[in-house]
């Protein structure tokens, strides 16, 4: 179960990011790349409305 | 010119067909070992790269490379890497089901299967959605005490087209080998990318959403409640274990002998998929380099060991940096820099202070504990 979602800007570049998320309790960085299957699941529960991706701190 | 026509060959001491050739002309070699056959990866459950043993009560890769398992509201399972097999076969594991917690009333939405998806580029010359669509089948060893009727399917994800077939456990306890021909689909083309395409499912329970119909037995749009009807439900007592192995999908009407492969083949065909590098209490292990970015970043160069499948996720847990004579820095993930479905860098941060100086040289390692892992995944 996806717990937490923030998106990170990479080197002050708006069009260059990836997402942090938080996993069943583990770790993970997910690309910003449409054929990945974390960052479909993140886009379908954000499209559901079931989960909310975070600004970068 | 003359002609032989003949379904079948045997040796001169054979008392069963060694080759046969299907309607279609596709040729079975049954105690042959012909290469890149078998659709399926991982089927002689060989690479383990996440863990051996694991408790599942969700829907996860968690275990045996390739293999999802999804328990899903349907009771749970300890899935683990077994050394029952079938005897004088040549396999060295099996994938083992064990109840732990018994669920023998299904809701309706509830479902227990193990499955592989196939990616679309990999099915191409299955012909599917052409008059040409050629058969399939699937061949497997199957052990439980629980005996009775299972469910085999096929599901077309690129255009929700299924087909299901039964099949029976015979005799409680005991290695059987069952054999399933699926034929061609002449609807519905396959996408020629790096997609999920083919879903192949062995039910194991399930409830009313997908029973109350009649089973797909030839390959119809897809409805839910055709899928699994009949099946039995491995979930109602924790008496019941499930293995299997020897899992292979290949092209024609006839089942060929299990394609062995060796160790390293598997094992780059699974590391399209996902990568582990796996910490030890032993001592650290070494994962990249990595250039101090700032005070308080590093971004570490990755090589992965094959081309993966698309751009990966990539999890960690309890890494550090050694900065030479500097000593260790406990770090944390931080960004994924550049991307690439066959490296990337990993921007990681001290988990506390500012301890690196800017534009030095320092290396990405594991922490010398069990619990640490750096994984790379791009699963279907």
């Amino acid at each position: 179960m996806i717990e937490s979602v923030e998106k990170v800007i990479i080197d002050g570049d708006e069009n260059k990011f990836c997402f942090k998320m938080v996993k069943d309790g583990k770790k993970y960085l997910v690309p910003n790349a449409p054929g990945n299957t974390d960052y479909q699941e993140i886009m379908r529960q954000v499209e559901a409305g079931t989960l909310t991706i975070a600004d970068a701190e | 010119m003359s002609f032989v026509k003949t379904g079948a060959f045997r040796g001169l001491s054979s008392d069963s067909d060694d080759i046969k050739i299907d309607s279609s002309g596709n040729v079975a070699i049954v105690n042959g070992n012909i290469v890149n056959k078998n659709l399926i990866i991982n089927g002689g459950m060989n690479v383990w790269q996440r863990s051996t043993s694991v408790s599942v009560s969700t829907d996860i890769y968690s275990t045996v490379d390739r293999w999802k398992t999804r328990v899903s509201g349907l009771g749970a399972f300890t899935i683990s890497r077994s050394t029952d097999v079938p005897s004088a076969q040549g396999f060295g594991y099996s994938l083992k089901l064990d109840c732990t917690t018994a669920d023998a009333s299904p809701a309706a939405g509830d479902f227990l299967q193990i499955q592989q998806i196939i990616e679309g580029q990999n099915l191409q010359h299955l012909l599917k959605g052409t008059s040409n669509a050629k058969a399939i089948t699937m061949s497997f060893w199957v052990k439980s005490n629980k005996t009775g009727t299972y469910i085999a399917s096929l599901y077309d994800g690129d255009n929700t087209r299924r087909i299901s077939k039964s099949y029976t456990i015979d005799s409680a306890s005991t290695w059987e080998k069952k054999t399933i021909t699926f034929p061609g689909d002449t609807s519905g083309t396959l996408d020629n990318d790096n997609g999920a395409s083919l879903w192949v499912q062995w039910w194991l329970g399930a409830g009313s959403n997908f029973t109350s119909g009649t089973l797909a037995t030839s390959w119809e749009s897809n409805t839910s409640a055709n899928a699994a009807v009949g099946i039995v439900n491995l979930a109602d007592s924790t008496s019941n274990e499930l293995y299997i192995t020897g899992c292979q999908l290949e092209v024609g009407e006839n089942a060929s002998g299990f394609e062995f492969e060796p160790y390293e083949t598997v094992l780059r065909k699974c590391q399209r998929y996902y990568i582990r590098y796996q910490g030890d209490a032993a001592d650290d292990r070494f994962i990249a380099m990595a250039l101090l970015n700032d005070n308080h970043t590093a971004r570490a160069g990755i090589t992965f060991p094959t081309t993966m499948r698309d751009i990966p996720t990539v999890g960690e847990n309890h890494l550090e940096i050694l900065r030479g004579n500097s000593g260790l820095t406990d770090v944390s993930y931080e960004a994924l820099v550049d991307p690439a479905t066959n490296g990337c860098f990993l921007q990681v941060a001290a988990d506390s202070g500012t301890p690196f100086t800017t534009g030095q040289v320092a290396a990405l390692r594991l922490d010398n504990a069990t619990d640490s892992y750096l994984e790379i995944i791009a699963e279907l």
